[in-house]
């Protein structure tokens, strides 16, 4: 066991925030009623929960009635992927998303091809930004649905989302956008980003994992995946996860009031990160946006070795950070996402993404500082493909 | 059954996708809001509601003025012709 653990992996989960803990005890065990039963003690959960939505309804500006509970931000961007698209299909059977989208936005896309959708995704440019202009070029009459996140938890890029949102609609199609990475980090408001459909996930924000919620604007059609009984007015059936949501509920109070102070703190950190990685380790390449980005998100790539091998390097010294892409980093293959912004493969396999909290200090971000440059350096020594 | 031409309601409530019992529960809450002389609009593309949304206005004493089939759904008319009580919930 490690005597001292240094976690730059935010973006994968988080801790459980000390009042969220404290909030939910009860409900595994002393109050563990089902919400739906018609007696006194599953009004009261009830309550709880219609407490919880009023919250994360309040984080993101919309009305309690736009929110709906789900197990996960990987369902609620099924959803609203699926739900809007099978519900006006007879509007259009086109679906755009953008090549730097998380795997449950590009799956549930091209899940949609097999049932006669037609997909495409939009190209981003070296900073992974969505060009407003490429995207008016892609819509069609017959296009339903754009979905680009508002960032990206891979190379930190935070899209111009209203814009993209004014053009799609000016095409009369939809706009969702995954949020999953941004809301927590950043305000994140949709009334202001002019979005139909929010993605926003209980793992970023301080909440146990197993809840994630779909922000639906008032009035728009979605047809549920999960079918059953009533539950969340019939948007998604399935006993509710009553501790994740009440916890999803008090994070989102309390990230409310922390956001203001947090993030000048976490781009201070990050800054410090970023300028001493570039200064200390050369051929290193800062990907995504280095100005219009998440302030606790550094990501980097460096030239001739392999992300995985320096992530497990940083693992023993004990600083756990991510190589970014979870999927293609299990199946070895190059990130799309870093492929989508035009790295050329021998740098994009050395990725390292460092994602940072509230919670992490300066004495941290020096201890990475002075381990991350030999690591790399002792890793191109042994690698066949790097030439001084 | 009974036929009308589309109707200029005062509140519609959209359940088009949404299940069975959600065509009875939603219009509930909605008609506590209204005020009586209203017109409720219920879309549904559930068939149980044909006969589901005439029997539960008998039950509950308001008027069901009829239906106009749509594009995949049904557009149902309610009339509130006599008080309701409130939801617990919704008195909060």
């Amino acid at each position: 066991m490690k005597e001292r653990i240094i976690y730059l992996d935010h973006a994968a989960a988080t801790p459980v925030l000390p009042e969220v803990w404290e909030a939910i005890q009860p409900y595994f065990r002393d109050r563990f009623w089902n919400p739906s039963v018609v007696y006194d003690l599953g009004s009261e959960i009830r309550e709880k929960i219609e407490e919880a939505r009023a919250r994360v309804a309040d984080l993101i500006g919309a009305e309690a009635g736009e929110i709906i509970f789900t197990s996960c931000g990987a369902e609620a961007n099924n959803l609203a992927i699926k739900g809007l698209a099978l519900a006006h299909s007879q509007k259009g059977r086109r679906i755009l998303v953008s090549a730097i989208e998380h795997h449950s936005v590009l799956n549930s896309a091209r899940f949609l091809e097999r049932l006669g959708f037609e997909m495409a995704l939009i190209p981003v440019d070296e900073k992974g930004r969505v060009n407003p202009e490429t995207l008016q070029k892609m819509l069609t009459p017959d296009t339903v649905l754009v979905s680009v996140a508002h960032a990206s938890n891979e190379i930190g890029t935070i899209q111009d989302i209203r814009t993209l949102a004014e053009i799609a609609h000016a095409n009369g199609s939809f706009f969702h956008t995954d949020a999953v990475a941004s809301v927590g980090q950043i305000p994140v408001r949709v009334q202001e980003l002019g979005v139909d459909l929010l993605t926003l996930s209980g793992i970023s924000l301080g909440a146990p994992k197993g809840v994630g919620a779909l922000y639906l604007r008032k009035g728009l059609r979605i047809m549920p995946l999960i079918h059953g009984g009533i539950q969340e007015r019939g948007w998604r059936a399935g006993t509710e996860n009553v501790p994740g949501i009440i916890g999803l509920g008090v994070a989102a109070r309390i990230l409310k009031e922390r956001l203001p102070r947090k993030g000048p703190y976490l781009r201070r950190l990050r800054d410090r990160l970023v300028e001493g990685v570039l200064s200390r380790v050369p051929r290193t390449y800062y990907t995504g946006d280095p100005e219009r980005r998440l302030p606790g998100h550094a990501s980097f790539c460096f030239e001739g070795i392999e992300g995985e091998a320096l992530v497990f390097t940083l693992a023993a010294y004990g600083i756990y950070g991510n190589t970014g892409s979870a999927c293609a980093s299990k199946a070895l293959k190059t990130s799309p996402v870093l492929r989508a912004i035009g790295l050329p493969e021998v740098v994009a396999q050395g990725s390292l993404v460092l994602t940072l909290e509230e919670w992490n200090t300066e004495e941290e971000i020096e201890r990475v500082l002075e381990v991350l440059p030999q690591a790399v350096a002792r890793l191109r020594a042994m690698s066949p493909i790097w030439k001084e | 059954m009974k036929f009308v031409e589309k109707m200029q309601a005062d509140v519609t409530v959209d359940l088009v996708y949404r299940m069975c019992p959600m065509h009875l529960l939603e219009p509930e809450e909605f008609l506590k809001e209204l005020e009586v002389g209203q017109i409720l609009e219920i879309l549904t593309d559930y068939d149980g509601a044909l006969e589901d949304i005439p029997a539960w206005c008998a039950r509950k004493g308001q008027e069901f003025l009829g239906l106009k089939e749509d594009e995949g759904f049904f557009r149902f008319y309610i009339k509130k012709v006599r008080d309701t009580e409130k939801h617990p919930e919704l008195k909060k």
